[in-house]
This record gives structure tokens, C-alpha cells and sequence, in this order.
């Protein structure tokens, strides 16, 4: 019984250790960005790293999944004889809800997991021991860049995200179930409010994308440096990143819609 | 703060007490690091030389003690601080740690580009006279991954003394080199100790390089000195573990094994895990 106590303090005790250790990361970083000559370039590259080369992945899937909420829209409004509305519903369930959450959920599958693990194995092979003797922090040289890179691209994949999605739904409705293509796009634009929805759900995208990027980074950072480490550290941040998504979406749906 | 202040000694370590979880790698250890020369560490494998340096460029804390570098604490510096010591410092890591994005011609060139604001031609004349020296200036355009080790070690060397640091710090520069480039290597360990007058702290196992070029050697063994001085006088030095140690023979006073348990009652304790 002490025993278990023990145990539970340690481990309540490393996970407190653990989130001061990431939040003072953050912070360093973030105050010790390097000089915008220095920080343009590096972050470029990493934009190209994380944002552009998740494209691929972020278009086919928003494509699919527009599709998808076509058909599943359009097959329960025909019961009621408002097949019409199928636009509205496709996109404010992708704009508010699907494009944040799965753009997050595939970002941090993606993104995430490669963050971690290129951080982890530059400590495990002493490159970040390396540039700190060289009297370059890392923080500024390796984090910084890729924490903002990660804020910059999420948001932005998030509204390619929504967009390919209404238009795989577009693309459902009207050449395929032949919904007539003026009530459709009309619908759309009558319901779907910019700073209401449209504005919550780039918020929510940056929230996710600030959150997934913090922890990959992290994980990478404080891994511990051997091939076991950075797979447990890869896997860390795909789980945690995922939890906290959902978790976060959840409370900033209660804050965004809950008074509706 | 200057580096060229005349005291004896460059780096002052006083009183250095070090644990790694529950091991004790350094106990109350004194060294005085003299200026301008060249001074070898060695010791056992295992017995923490490597940590040593670590602690010297401020990536390690000690438990106890304090390490001086010009009348500095290495370790009451600020963050900031401490960067800006280590423009002056130049470490050659034990496994080399090329940045494994790069090639060779910028990871050399790395240093030089974020400490200074030359312009491009004049870094690539200090880059290729580096690689020059290291032997490797044909080998500018390779990628890491496509070195061997030992070619991997001379250019991380070259990176190390890109900038002409005041304190080089070498951890096993001789270690998986051909006769041919240790000489080389041992010329060249000297030439930028000599020329610039610089400051050289070498950790190796090449008993008979690093007679050859170290001013001054300090050996460790379980987290103590047990010897220092000039090599002359560390040869004649006949306590038996300096003897051990430097004619290189298998049993003495200097353990071997890691953990001095016996042999056989370990393999019987398999048997009998309560005997
Ligand atoms: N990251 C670490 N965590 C825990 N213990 C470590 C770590 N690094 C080294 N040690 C321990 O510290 C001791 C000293 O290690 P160090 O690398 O300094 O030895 P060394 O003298 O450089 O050996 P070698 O000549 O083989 O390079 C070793 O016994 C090792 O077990
Ligand atoms: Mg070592």
C-alpha cells in the first residue's frame, strides 16, 4: 500500500517535472527566437518540412471525407425532404468540427511523429550537444523554427483542409445526386457565418496546431537519447497529441457553440 | 574577461565531485589546466574523461566544486554567458556528431558562418585550408552518411578548429585512424597548439601519441588523479597502477572490469539465486 503511494507520488512528481521542463522549452524558445535574417531561411525549410509535404496527405483525405459527408448528408435529409441543405451541413461540419480535429489528428501522425523523431535522434547521435559547444543554443537553432512552423502551418492546412472537403462534397451532391448547384452553394453561404464559424474554426486549428507542435518538439527534445527512447518518444507524441486534440476540442466547442 | 590574461593556468578545477544516479564518477577531484599547452587526460575507459570535458564546457553540472575557465564559473554563467564562452572553446566530440543534414564544406564552414560576418570567399579559403590540413579538402561536397569513421572524425576535427577557438578540446582524436593520419594528426594537434598558442586538452588511449605531444598529463582512475606531470616524469613513475597503466599490462591495481564482484560466484548466483 505505501508501496503503491510511493509510486503514484513518483510518478504524479515526473509528470509535474516533465511539464515544467516542456513549458520552460517553450518559453526559451519562443523569447530566444534568432535574429530574422537568421530565422527566415531555417524557417522556410521547416515550413516546407511540416506544412508542405503534409499536403498530399491533408487534400486526399479532406476529398474523401467531403465525399463521405455528402452521401451521409444527403441520404438523411431525402426522409425529410430537405436534400437542398446538404451544402449547409457539409460545410458547417467541416468548417466548425471535421477540418480542425482531422487535419490535427493527421498533422500529428505525420508531422508530429517526424518532429520527434529527427529531434530525438539529433540528441541521441550529440548534434544538439555539438551546436551547444559550438555556442549555438538549440533552442533558438532547432526548436524555435520548428515550434513556428508547426503554428503557421496547421491553421493553413486546416482551411485547404475544408475547402477540398466542400468540394468533394460539391462534387457528391450536384454531379452525382444532382442536387440543383445554385440552392446548394446558396444554402452554403447563407448559413455558414465567417466569424462565427468560419473564424472559431481557424482558432481551433491553431490551438491544435500550437498544442501538437509543443509536444512533438518536446518529446523529441527530452527524449531519452537511444533507438528505444525515440520510439517510445514517437509514440508519446502521437498518443498524447491525439488526446489532448480531442480533449481541447471538446472544451473549445463548450466555449465557441455552447450558448447556441 | 580576456583570454589572454597571463595566469599559470587557463582552467582552474577545484574540489569537483560528480555522480551519475548513484555512482560516484568524480570524488573531490583538483586539476589545473596550464595555458597554452598541451594537456592529455587519461584513464580507464569508463572512469568518466569524457564526462570531464562535459563538465569543463558547462553541458554537465557538478554536484560539488567549481571549474574555473579564466577566472570564470563555468557554471554561475548565464545562459547567455555561457554561449559566448564556448565561442571560444572547440570540442572535437568523441563520436564525431557531424550535423548529418549538411556536407562536409558547411558543417565546417557552421561555426564560422554564425559567429562571424565574413564574406563568403574568405570562409571558403579558412574551410578548405581546414580541410586541407585534416586531408580531406577532396572530400568537401560528401554528405556525412557517406564518410567512413575515421574520415568522419577528421572533419568533425576540422569543425572543432574552424574558428580557432583559444581552448580545443580533442576526445579520442587518434581513435580509428590509419599510422599515416595519426602522425598527421599529432603534427597538426601541435602546429595549432605552437602557432597560435592555444590551449589543447587531449583525451586518448594512444599512449604513445600522446607522450609525444602532451606539455602535461593528468591520470584518472576511479574518480581520482592518481598521477600528473610530464610524460618523462609519469614514465619513471613506479607506483604500480602509473606502471599499469603505461606499459599497458592486464593485471594490476587499475581495474579491469566494471564492477569488481568475482566471476564465478556471479555465474553460480544464476544457480542459486539465494546462496
Ligand atoms: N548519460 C549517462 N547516464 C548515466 N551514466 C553515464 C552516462 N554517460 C556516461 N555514464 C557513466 O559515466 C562513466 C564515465 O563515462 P565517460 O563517458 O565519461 O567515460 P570515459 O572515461 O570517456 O570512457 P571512454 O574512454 O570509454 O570514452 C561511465 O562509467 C558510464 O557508465
Ligand atoms: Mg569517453
Amino acid at each position: 500500500m505505501l508501496d503503491q503511494i510511493a509510486t503514484l507520488g513518483r510518478s504524479t512528481l515526473d509528470r509535474l517535472a516533465s511539464a515544467g521542463r516542456s513549458g520552460q522549452m517553450l518559453w526559451q524558445s519562443l523569447v530566444a527566437a534568432p535574429t530574422p535574417v537568421v530565422m527566415f531561411p531555417l524557417l522556410l525549410k521547416q515550413i516546407y518540412f511540416i506544412g508542405v509535404l503534409s499536403l498530399v496527405i491533408i487534400i486526399v483525405s479532406g476529398l474523401f471525407i467531403g465525399m463521405v459527408l455528402g452521401l451521409q448528408g444527403y441520404t438523411i435529409l431525402v426522409d425529410y425532404g430537405s436534400e437542398q441543405a446538404v451544402g449547409q451541413m457539409v460545410a458547417l461540419t467541416l468548417v466548425r468540427e471535421l477540418a480542425p480535429v482531422v487535419t490535427a489528428l493527421l498533422f500529428a501522425g505525420r508531422a508530429g511523429s517526424a518532429l520527434t523523431a529527427e529531434i530525438g535522434l539529433m540528441k541521441a547521435t550529440e548534434q544538439l550537444s555539438s551546436l551547444e559547444m559550438i555556442g549555438v543554443d538549440p533552442l533558438r537553432r532547432i526548436v524555435a523554427p520548428r515550434l513556428w512552423a508547426g503554428f503557421i502551418s496547421m491553421p493553413i492546412l486546416a482551411v485547404i483542409f475544408a475547402m477540398v472537403g466542400i468540394f468533394g462534397g460539391a462534387l457528391i451532391s450536384i454531379e452525382w445526386l444532382g442536387i440543383f448547384e445554385g440552392s446548394f452553394w446558396a444554402n452554403m453561404q447563407n448559413s455558414v457565418d465567417f466569424s462565427g464559424d468560419v473564424l472559431n474554426g481557424v482558432i481551433k486549428a491553431f490551438v491544435f496546431g500550437v498544442v501538437v507542435t509543443w509536444i512533438a518538439v518536446f518529446q523529441g527534445y527530452d527524449c531519452v537519447p537511444t533507438s528505444e527512447g525515440i520510439s517510445q518518444a514517437t509514440t508519446r507524441t502521437v498518443v498524447y497529441s491525439s488526446l489532448a486534440v480531442l480533449g481541447l476540442d471538446f472544451v473549445l466547442t463548450a466555449l465557441m457553440f455552447g450558448d447556441i | 574577461m580576456s583570454m589572454h590574461n597571463s595566469s599559470e593556468s587557463i582552467i582552474d578545477i577545484q574540489g569537483l565531485s560528480f555522480s551519475r544516479g548513484t555512482r560516484k564518477i568524480f570524488r573531490n577531484v583538483n586539476m589545473e589546466i596550464p595555458r597554452g599547452k598541451i594537456t592529455a587526460i587519461m584513464g580507464p575507459s569508463g572512469t568518466g574523461k569524457t564526462t570531464l570535458l562535459k563538465l569543463i564546457g558547462g553541458q554537465l553540472r557538478p554536484d560539488t566544486g567549481q571549474i574555473k575557465i579564466d577566472g570564470e564559473d563555468v557554471h554561475r554563467l548565464s545562459r547567455q554567458q555561457l554561449f559566448s564562452l564556448r565561442e571560444r572553446m572547440g570540442m572535437l566530440f568523441q563520436s564525431g556528431a557531424l550535423f548529418t543534414d549538411m556536407s562536409v564544406y558547411d558543417n565546417v564552414a557552421f561555426p564560422i558562418k554564425v559567429h562571424t560576418d565574413l564574406p563568403d570567399d574568405m570562409i571558403r579559403d579558412i574551410v578548405l585550408l581546414k580541410l586541407q590540413a585534416v586531408g580531406l579538402r577532396g572530400a568537401r561536397d560528401l554528405m556525412p552518411s557517406e564518410l567512413s569513421g575515421g574520415m568522419a572524425r577528421r572533419v568533425a576535427l576540422a569543425r572543432a578548429i574552424s574558428l580557432d577557438p583559444a581552448i580545443v578540446m580533442y576526445d579520442e582524436p587518434f581513435t580509428g585512424q590509419d599510422p599515416i593520419a595519426k602522425g598527421v594528426l599529432v603534427k597538426l594537434i601541435r602546429m595549432i597548439n605552437k602557432a597560435l598558442g592555444h590551449t589543447s586538452i587531449i583525451v586518448s588511449h594512444d599512449i604513445q601519441e600522446t607522450l609525444s605531444i602532451a606539455d602535461h598529463i593528468f591520470l584518472l582512475s576511479d574518480g581520482h588523479v592518481i598521477a600528473s606531470g610530464t610524460p618523462a616524469q609519469l614514465l619513471k613513475d613506479d607506483t604500480e597502477q602509473v606502471k599499469q597503466f603505461m606499459q599497458g599490462l592486464p593485471d594490476g591495481p587499475v581495474p579491469f572490469h566494471f564492477s569488481d564482484d568475482d566471476l564465478l560466484q556471479d555465474l553460480y548466483t544464476q544457480e542459486s539465486p539465494n546462496a
